[in-house]
């Protein structure tokens, strides 16, 4: 009847708290997977709790990216006639949106999810890990209804992909894996300073604009593309296009984000495994 | 044979102050301190050990509580052995599930119905989503709250919302349970409750780790008590030993207080308190104070500012911290409402006998210009000891119930049928 509970499954060892030493950030996966349980509670709750005495409800999910979308299509495809790679503007747009939409909404719940958190990071113990990851999860409904759209969307104009659409898991996992490493790094150092959270509009703005969401990467070349490369966002829209709605194939210079992708991510671990040791005391 | 199943060894914890009205730093002062200049003055940090050099090894089975005055660092204890936070140096060793109750209800959420808030707090607790669903009936059940379940838990009462808290956690079973006074919160019926279901738990034969105000509840719960003071394990025994050791304790050094260096003495800079003292009416301070006796509350404060308009006022808290009573001069007759001259004031109250039910007393103290303008407050003046007479234990042989005990006159009559 016990052995339901939670815990480590270490049964018969024992559990240490100890003053951690050393730079080598340590993750405890099975520790990890011991607390999904806690991970799918908290993600539940933001699932419910996001669109909980709104009128419109789920629809805000299609509305948002929809509608911005139609912005930029009557705007920048219209009016300024920004190229598209070929492909209708709207189509173009919305499927980089799709993207977009999942990075910047997640990225900002996951800086906060520590912080917003508080109250359990005072008073329970769970791998604080678990936080960043759990706040990854809800925005994967909303992505899921958007990419539904985009089907629509493709039908409606009549875009056809080809078998680079088998490769459309890919780039969605490209997509959290990236959205986790900034927002996991922006968690642990919005604990002790709050000043992410005012940078953090800002930064989102400026990514916006360094990533080929409203217009191609293709506008971009020579030396300068490397450099632009290195936003791991340009890899993953230039490849879900190529794969979802049948854009040219991306150039071998967009696995650059992939390095910058690692360092960060190994660089925001070590931080977070550093920082956790404080979290309760100075949150 | 008795196994360890928590072992802390030479553990201590240093909090880091200096930075209290703002708990977390700003990257400018991140930056300042890191090229070096932060340690020109303002942003100064002060060192505080919560704990030091702690060793302690607790048995499976054994139910222990930890006492102290605020501040003593038992709750930064619990907070180590549940790994909520790391110790500063030394290591904390459990063995087996460690479950912590520091708080009843931590996350539930305002806007969740009273069902989603008892699948998402047992997962908070760390309970699995099969093991919650097979206790849900028995939750809701406990808490009584059948006919509110899908409604958010913002319409409930609050005793509602406690009731429910409590249910969850009290279906909550790990090997070990490290449970910190927050379950002596709320009505007198819920802390019975809570009591209850600790005891429970501590029969099946579970490690618990318990820290209370409550010292009756630590006394009749606990097998052993520790005693931390000051960041020490001062005193580590039978609950009952160490229990009556600090109520004594304390009895030194809150029945009677007395402070020769007005340096040093608190109070402003017109008034300075020279002594505070409680004794049983025509007894001095270290007598003991029964239920059935009057108690005399003495203050003793110089005043250098003449013509002010002074009076003292007193709360007087139970262990439960509930304000048994305000006393304040309203009926004195030679000073009260007239204004002071410079000098020393000599007050004294005196509470009647068969007032106070038995328990430890808490005496805030406040001095109180025009009637209106509190200009000090000590919140813990004094502290007493008010016992049971030792032929007044209650026919059941238990701690009379209530906040007060006053003798009640009784008269039964019977017409027998014939």
């Amino acid at each position: 009847m016990r052995r339901e509970t939670r815990v480590d499954r270490r049964l018969d060892g024992w559990v240490e708290n100890r003053a951690a030493s050393g730079w080598r950030p340590r993750v405890d996966l099975r520790q990890l997977w011991d607390f999904r349980e806690l991970a799918m509670a908290l993600a539940r709750r933001d699932v419910k709790l996001r669109y909980r005495q709104t009128l419109l409800g789920v629809a805000w999910a299609v509305i948002q990216p929809l509608l911005a979308a139609t912005i930029f299509a009557a705007i920048l495809g219209r009016v300024i006639k920004v190229p598209s790679e070929g492909l209708p503007y709207i189509v173009f747009v919305y499927s980089g949106l799709c993207i977009w939409t999942y990075i910047s909404t997640t990225v900002d719940a996951t800086a906060r999810s520590l912080v917003d958190k508080s109250e359990l990071v005072r008073k329970i113990y769970f791998p604080r890990l678990l936080a960043p990851i759990a706040a990854t999860l809800p925005g994967l409904i909303d992505f899921a209804i958007s990419l539904v759209v985009l089907v629509v969307f493709m039908v409606l104009t009549g875009v056809a992909p080809g078998l680079a659409v088998l490769l459309v898991p890919v780039w969605i996992g490209a997509t959290i894996a990236i959205t986790f490493t900034v927002g996991m790094t922006l968690a642990a150092l919005n604990v002790e300073y709050r000043d992410v959270r005012y940078a953090l509009g800002f930064l989102v703005q400026i990514w916006l604009f360094a990533s080929p969401v409203v217009y191609p990467s293709s506008l971009i070349d020579g030396w300068q593309r490397y450099v632009y490369a290195l936003n791991p966002v340009v890899g993953v829209l230039d490849g879900f296009r190529w794969s979802a709605v049948g854009a040219p194939l991306p150039p071998a210079a967009d696995l650059l984000g992939i390095v910058t992708t690692v360092l960060v991510f190994i660089g925001g671990l070590v931080y977070f495994r550093r920082a956790e040791r404080r979290f309760a005391d100075v949150i | 044979m008795a196994n360890t199943v928590i072992e802390v060894r030479d553990v201590s914890k240093r909090y880091r102050l200096g930075t209290e009205n703002l708990p977390y730093r700003t990257i400018r002062e991140a930056v300042l301190g890191w090229i070096g200049r932060s340690s020109s003055g303002e942003t100064e940090m002060r060192d505080v050990w919560a704990l030091r050099s702690v060793d302690l090894a607790i048995n499976e089975g054994s139910v222990v509580g930890i006492i102290g005055r605020n501040g003593a660092g038992k709750t930064t204890l619990l907070k180590i052995l549940c790994r909520i936070t790391e110790p500063t140096t030394g290591v904390a060793r459990m063995r087996g599930r460690v479950g912590a109750l520091l708080e009843v209800g931590t996350g539930f959420h305002p806007e969740l119905t009273g069902r989603e808030n008892v699948f998402l707090n047992g997962a908070i607790l760390g309970m699995g989503k099969a093991e919650i669903r097979r206790k849900f009936d028995e939750i809701v059940t406990f808490a009584d709250i059948e006919r509110f379940l899908d409604t958010p838990v913002k319409r409930y009462s609050s005793g509602m919302h406690m009731r429910l808290a409590f249910a969850v956690a009290a279906h909550f079973e790990p090997e070990i349970l490290i449970v910190d006074e927050v379950l002596a919160v709320g009505d007198v019926a819920f802390q019975k409750k809570s009591l209850g279901k600790m005891d429970e738990v501590a029969r099946e034969g579970r490690t618990v780790v318990f820290v209370s105000h409550n010292l009756a509840a630590v006394e009749s719960l606990c097998e052993r008590g520790i005693l931390i003071d000051r960041g020490r394990i001062v005193e580590d025994g039978h609950a009952r030993d160490v229990v009556s050791r600090y109520v004594r304790s304390f009895g030194a050094g809150s029945v009677e207080r007395v402070w020769r260096d007005s340096e040093k003495a608190p109070g402003t800079d017109t008034i300075k308190l020279h002594s505070a003292r409680v004794r049983p009416d025509g007894g001095s301070p270290f007598d003991p104070i029964t239920t059935r006796t009057p108690i005399v509350l003495e203050f003793e404060y110089s005043n250098v500012e003449p013509g002010a308009f002074l009076n003292l006022s007193l709360h007087l808290f139970n262990e439960q911290g509930v304000l048994v009573l305000n006393a304040a001069p309203v009926e004195e007759k030679n000073w009260y409402g007239r204004p002071y001259p410079s000098g020393l004031v000599r007050d004294s109250c005196r509470l009647p006998g068969d007032l106070l039910n038995d328990g430890t007393y808490r005496v805030e103290l406040l001095v109180v210009k025009h009637q209106t303008e509190v200009v000090y407050r000590d919140d813990e003046i004094l502290m007493f000891e008010v016992r049971d007479e030792p032929d007044e234990q209650g026919i059941y042989g238990g701690r009379w119930q209530g906040v007060v005990r006053p003798r009640v006159k009784w008269k039964t009559n019977i017409h027998p049928i014939e």
